[in-house]
């Protein structure tokens, strides 16, 4: 029971890097339709970002922030020069775009930070543990899954509550109405690819201290969100949280009992088995076709 | 706002297009030159058959064509706003109904309405969504609804007052009574009456040519991206061509085809 209860643990802590990595995802999907391969290495850029800053002797919040800002921007710039001039592409076509990003920039940080593993330095500990009952929790796991509920919360309160939450809404819904309402729907996009980049980069920052920084440390959690995203429903983003939080929980419980060896590919089966199920996704919707 | 104020707004149309060309792709020219205007106060309508241009022309208004119109101007309360994106030109005060109606299916009723209220800053957004209610009640009933389960009478209703939410100057509608029961349409136009009562301008495409003439001051007929004859609504309804061709009313003596053939070219 207990060995149970410590496997759950641990999958909440990665599943919530990996609905974080699903959120950003899912929030341009559900806005464009863009599929945004570049997901993780907009997020691996903002963390490198980051850790030179903490280099750079700045005070670890503000670093982070930095990072954070660099991956928004990212995302930002690459709407507004990239994606918007090409407006009359395919579908396909954009997300071809995006492909190109993610190289581009995955040749970028070799090129500026090389290939070499770095140690990033994070304020909290991967050894130092706190016991809840007979379970014991490692800090950062602690760590990554309030930031991680913390995150979403916010998300969800913008989304939500807030005037500029229900403009995404309506731009996501149908940009040409939304615009006949004054709705700037181009700084909504840009807001959006903000938004879901810097999510992705707050991920990377949760994951560096787990795993040490290279330039392709994103591969593998951005292949699980992106799994994640479709498990829980590619249009919906609580949805996403439900899909990157199975995923964690099933994998840790599967390395836990039966082999470690195996547990991504058991975490690929279940998505598997949860789309023959349901091939909407968990929270995904059939009915709904933007035309 | 001072008399002399008042007889100049007068004298500005809310609208203007001048000599506008439209095509799509730069290529396909739906558009061949049409000017027309829609003073303040004023219900305008186009008439038109499928293919003639007119929900190109107000597209073309509300800026969503890219890089068009070609030539020509678009004036929107004296400013020219050829270029524009349709944010900046809703925002001057023109509210847009695209055909279809364009509610957002998967947001509440009430959130709706909010969105038509956006760009306001003002303090009586509220006060307005109770006169809607009050105006609607339907909308009041179905609030938390969402959109995409109203009925199609109830989505236009839902886009006009979600139209009005904005306190337009300008009211563009594109076919409102597409696809609705004709018990509905007369709602529908009711409610186009009232809107007219108020005092807002208003231009209205409609295939419902004898309802889009019973409300309008103003009309024009477009045939093949030309306006080929306008006028007063009256004098409209009485040209024997709008008649036969739009009222659907038969002439004894066109019973050959190839007289209707000819009866057709024969405008102005």
């Amino acid at each position: 029971m207990t060995q149970l209860a410590q496997y759950l643990v641990g999958g909440l802590a990665t599943g919530s890097l990996y609905a974080l990595v699903a959120l950003g995802v899912v929030l341009l999907y559900r806005s464009s339709r863009v599929l945004n391969f570049a997901h993780g290495d907009i997020a691996t850029l903002g963390t490198f970002v980051a850790f030179t800053l903490l280099g750079r002797k700045l005070p670890f919040s503000l670093a982070i922030t930095g990072g954070l800002a660099a991956a928004a921007l990212v995302g930002v710039l690459f709407f507004f020069f990239v994606l918007r001039p090409a407006k009359e592409a395919s579908l396909l076509g954009k997300i071809v775009l995006t492909l190109g990003l993610a190289l581009v920039l995955s040749g970028a940080v070799q090129v500026v930070w090389g290939t070499d593993t770095l140690v990033f330095p994070f304020p909290l500990s991967d050894t130092r543990v706190h016991r809840i009952g007979q379970v014991v929790v490692s800090e950062t796991s602690l760590g990554t899954i309030v930031t991680g509920i913390v995150l979403m919360t916010l998300l969800y309160v913008l989304v939500q509550g807030t005037k500029i939450g229900l403009a995404m809404r309506a731009v996501a819904q149908n940009a040409d109405a939304a615009q006949a309402l004054g709705i700037p729907a181009r700084k909504i996009y840009a807001l959006t690819w903000a938004l879901a980049a810097a999510l992705g980069g707050a991920a990377g920052v949760l994951l560096a201290p787990v795993v040490y920084l290279d330039p392709f440390m994103m591969l593998d959690p951005f292949l699980k969100g992106f799994a994640a995203a479709v498990m829980g429903g590619m249009d919906s983003l609580p949805g996403a949280v439900l899909g990157g939080f199975l995923l964690g929980i099933a994998e840790s419980v599967f390395a836990g009992y039966i082999s470690f060896k195996f547990k991504t590919t058991m975490a690929f089966a279940v998505i598997i088995l949860v789309l023959l199920v349901r091939p909407e996704g968990l929270l995904g919707r059939v009915y709904h076709r933007r035309v | 706002m001072s008399a002399p104020e008042a007889a100049r707004a007068m004298d500005k149309p809310l609208l203007r297009v001048s000599n506008v060309e439209t095509a799509y792709y730069g290529r396909l020219t739906v558009l061949r030159g049409v000017s027309m205007e829609v003073l303040s106060g004023q219900v305008v309508t186009i008439l038109g058959s499928n293919g003639a241009g007119k929900s190109t022309l107000l597209k073309t208004i509300m800026g969503y064509i890219p890089d068009q119109p070609d030539k020509g101007t678009i004036e929107v309360l004296g400013r020219r706003v050829n270029g524009w994106d349709p944010e900046d030109i809703a925002r001057l005060g023109v509210a847009y109904i695209p055909e279809g109606r364009g509610i957002f299916p998967e947001l509440t009723v009430h959130e709706n309405l909010r969105l038509g209220a956006y760009p306001r800053g003002d303090g009586a957004v509220a006060s307005d969504f109770e006169e809607m209610e009050v105006r609607f009640p339907i909308l009041r009933e179905r609030r938390r609804q969402f959109a995409g389960t109203l009925s199609g009478g109830e989505q236009q209703m839902l886009a006009l007052a979600r139209a009005l939410m904005s306190r337009p100057k300008l009211l563009l509608l594109d076919e409102p009574s597409l696809g609705l029961a004709p018990r509905i349409v007369g709602e529908v136009f009711c409610i186009i009456r009232e809107i007219h009562a108020a005092g807002t301008a208003m231009l209205l495409i409609e295939q419902n040519a004898r309802q889009a003439l019973g409300v309008a001051d103003y009309g024009y007929v477009l045939e093949s991206g030309r306006i080929v004859l306008e006028g007063i609504s009256t004098r409209l309804e009485a040209d024997p061509n709008v008649q036969e061709l739009y009222l659907g009313m038969v002439r004894e003596e066109s019973v050959k085809g190839f007289r209707r053939f000819k009866v057709r070219r024969r405008w102005a």
